[in-house]
């Protein structure tokens, strides 16, 4: 572009232009409706399915227990110790986005992000209250506040604030039980953090979704800057057959006789874009590559009797090909290139290996801490004590009874603390605390050596499952 | 959107930048972040007045909201202290012997006894109570004053020879070095070692006995193994408060020993701290 300063400075500061996007009907747009239909559906019903555990256990499938630290999702149960298992799952989210951004563009923006379902949701509402596009550019310039603007507009409001009420509220289910903090949160007497969670939620979702909309996108979000990064000239996004629709009807090359593109500058695509710009213009940052443009343009081409896609996916090859009289590569072939199957790869192998992290994962865990204060105790009779500080942690849902073995020098022996009957019995999904004492007699190997290596061992009475832990026997030479 | 600057035909402010050929459009900001930074001066002016902020010499200033952390610290010990009332409480009324079967009573004393000992007892029993010399490793199983919790509680709510206590435990062990020769100290300290089969000279041990069983059985038993109630230490076990050398055991016998505990009964520990604390040392691995 030249070096070109227009005369008058522009201000600094621009105000937000509204939106009013137009009801379209395609194929995108029902898939669109099905993946609202299914996220929302899946965020509002989650918390309420039921997962019997026993009793000593929560009884929701979904639930991030943040008192007792465990995550339970159906059969499944976190400790705070696997977490690694979130961290997986986080991994694999982020090589998703990379797979279905480096194929598809910004499909994450266009149809599952949280903003735009919400923000689909709340044009929904709008048009359903005010009517379509031109209702409500008419009802928005109306200068006049009458009867049936304040009604309109409170009606809007009222049903915005009531999703927005239930979005946050669906939110903190997912936290404690959800039909009793149900009750609760009517009987006023849910925990404090409940209510202003659902108060945050609430302002966040009636504001984001019913005011601040594409500002988010643009101005807030960072993942459209991050993206860019992630696309190359075979990812698929929305872009006009420039070539094919231009010169459009009513251009200046038009008027002065040029044959006409397919493009009658009929503004469909323009009237239905959810973030205000037109597709026309190429790409452009704030695209969010919904898709509601070629469902509009469409739906124009059958009306003219001209063939589908002047607006459509296509990616940068294809216009190459395209202006040269080629024809596009075939959807397939612009997916599978080394790139997205190396992030399929990856993400494949990140789920492989969660997947059988869980199935290996054992339900006893076992720690053996050796007291380092004092190292060894002497005994009346001469005899040499150490003392283990030994955690059992039972991931099982019953209680369970456990043996302590020792395997080393034969001179050592096992005792227990508080325990009588050399058992010890840890709650279901607790961890137990166990002092454990080795004891080797008066002038025995272990007792005069400096350290003598001993395995400790667990064992259930009832499964036979055993664990160990290597640790040391100190002596008294030392 | 704010004005499109890149559409067709249409002149755009550039900043006047250049990388490689690539301008940089002068994009005006959206309108509401300029709200939003006066939103923040605004919010960050009420700030200023409603919570300590400005540094003086001394503090700082208080915030008409008289927000402190010390404050939300004593307001959190209070609530502790509330939330604990009830079982403090009953950690001071039920039988010491039943506290052991009682696994939430028993589990709340060990850790709100180990607090205590940390903060009391650790000076001379050290932290991990395996004392010092002269200051009784409690992890063992030999007790100068007996092992039962009942015999560790009176110990530690009144302490052992203090002068604020009357209630103290008390014995006195004489100076020998003032009533036997010195051969005959010598005597004794070999038969003493003897009876825990600590190496001594056997010629000696005989004579011993009898200077033994004359001056020291009164109080140790005939076979050394020591009296609880006089808090007379068992001479034929492999557990030495001074050590089991032959000079220590000398100077033992000569000089005496004269170990002393503070009672923690009355201004220092509540009733409920000293309980906890007993069963904390009670369960250290010695308890009887």
């Amino acid at each position: 572009m030249a070096d070109s300063q227009p005369t008058e400075p522009q201000s600094l500061y621009a105000a937000r232009e509204p939106v009013f996007p137009k009801r379209v009907y395609g194929k995108f747009r029902n898939l669109k409706w099905v993946i609202m239909i299914v996220t929302l559906g899946i965020y509002y019903v989650t918390p309420w399915i039921r997962w019997d555990r026993g009793a000593a256990l929560p009884d929701q499938a979904v639930l991030l227990d943040l008192a007792n630290r465990r995550f339970f999702f159906f059969w499944i149960e976190i400790w705070p110790h696997e977490f690694y298992f979130v961290a997986g799952l986080l991994v694999m989210a982020g090589l998703g986005l990379f797979l279905f951004t480096s194929a598809l563009g910004r499909v994450w923006c266009g149809y599952a992000c949280p903003q735009t379902v919400w923000t689909d949701l709340f044009i929904l509402v709008e048009r359903w209250i005010e009517g379509d596009r031109n209702a409500r550019l008419r009802l928005h310039r109306q200068k006049n506040l009458d009867l049936r603007k304040v009604r309109l507009r409170l009606t809007k409001w009222i049903t915005w604030a009531l999703i927005a009420v239930a979005t946050g509220g669906a939110w903190v289910f997912y936290f404690t039980d959800a039909p009793t903090l149900l009750v609760d949160l009517f009987t006023l007497n849910a925990h404090p953090i409940a209510y202003t969670t659902i108060a945050v939620l609430t302002g966040t979702t009636f504001f984001f979704g019913g005011f601040a909309r594409e500002q988010i996108c643009i101005y807030a979000c960072p993942w459209p800057r991050i993206q860019a990064a992630m696309m190359d000239e075979d990812t698929l996004t929305v872009g006009y057959r420039e070539w094919r629709g231009e010169p459009r009807k009513n251009s200046e090359a038009v008027k002065e006789g040029a044959p006409q593109g397919d493009c009658i500058d009929c503004m469909a695509c323009v009237n239905v874009c959810p973030v205000g710009i037109d597709i026309r213009d190429g790409q452009q940052l704030e695209c969010i590559t919904c898709a509601l443009c070629i469902d509009a343009c469409d739906d124009i081409m059958a009306k003219i009797g001209k063939p589908r896609g002047l607006i459509d996916y296509m990616a940068f090859t294809d216009e190459v090909s395209e202006r040269a009289g080629g024809k596009p590569k075939p959807i397939m072939k612009h997916i599978l290139r080394p790139r997205t199957i190396l992030y399929t790869a990856l993400w494949s192998l990140v789920g492989v290996g969660l997947v059988f992290a869980l199935f290996i994962r054992s339900d006893i865990d076992l720690t053996v801490a050796p007291v380092r204060n004092p190292t060894y105790v002497t005994l009346s009779d001469g005899s040499i004590r150490n003392t283990y500080e030994v955690r059992i942690r039972n991931m099982q849902h019953e209680t369970r009874e456990f043996e302590v073995t020792v395997k080393g020098d034969p001179a050592i022996k096992v005792e227990l603390e508080g325990a009588t009957d050399g058992k010890i019995s840890v709650n279901a999904d607790e961890v137990h605390l166990q002092r454990v004492y080795l004891v080797a007699p008066a002038g025995s190997e272990p007792a005069t050596e400096e350290r003598s290596d001993v395995r400790i061992w667990i064992e259930d009475l009832t499964s036979g499952e055993r664990a160990h832990k290597d640790t040391v026997f100190n002596g008294e030479d030392d | 959107m704010a004005k499109q600057p890149n559409k067709k035909n249409q002149e755009v402010e550039t900043t006047g930048h250049q990388w490689d050929g690539i301008e940089e459009y002068n994009n005006p900001l959206p309108r509401w972040w300029l709200w939003t930074f006066y939103a923040c001066i605004v919010w960050g002016i009420w700030y200023v007045i409603a919570y300590p902020a400005w540094p003086l010499v001394q503090s700082a200033t208080a915030g008409y909201k008289g927000w402190s952390t010390r404050a939300n610290v004593a307001v959190e010990l209070a609530e502790a202290e509330a939330a604990n009332a009830a079982i403090n409480a009953k950690l001071e009324t039920v039988e010491l012997t039943a506290i052991a079967g009682d696994p939430e009573l028993q589990g709340y004393a060990t850790s709100a006894g180990n607090a205590v000992f940390k903060t009391w007892c650790a000076q001379c029993h050290g932290s991990g109570a395996a004392g010092a010399k002269g200051y009784p490793n409690l992890l063992d199983n030999d007790w100068l004053w007996g092992g039962t919790i009942e015999d560790i509680h009176t110990t530690i709510a009144h302490g052992i020879r203090n002068q604020e206590d009357p209630d103290a435990r008390y014995s006195q062990m004489p100076a020998f070095g003032e009533i036997l020769e010195p051969a005959q100290i010598d005597q004794v300290a070999n038969y003493v070692m003897s009876m825990s089969g600590e190496p001594q000279d056997a010629s000696l041990v005989a004579e011993g006995q009898t200077v033994f069983a004359e001056n020291c059985a009164a109080c140790h038993g005939e076979a050394g193994a020591g009296d609880i109630y006089q808090g007379a230490p068992n001479l034929a076990d492999a557990i030495w408060l001074y050590g089991g050398s032959f000079d220590t055991i000398k100077e033992t016998v000569t000089y005496s020993r004269f170990g002393v505990m503070p009672p923690m009964g009355g201004a220092d520990l509540s009733e409920a701290e000293i309980r906890a604390v007993a069963i904390y040392v009670h369960q250290l691995g010695g308890g009887e």
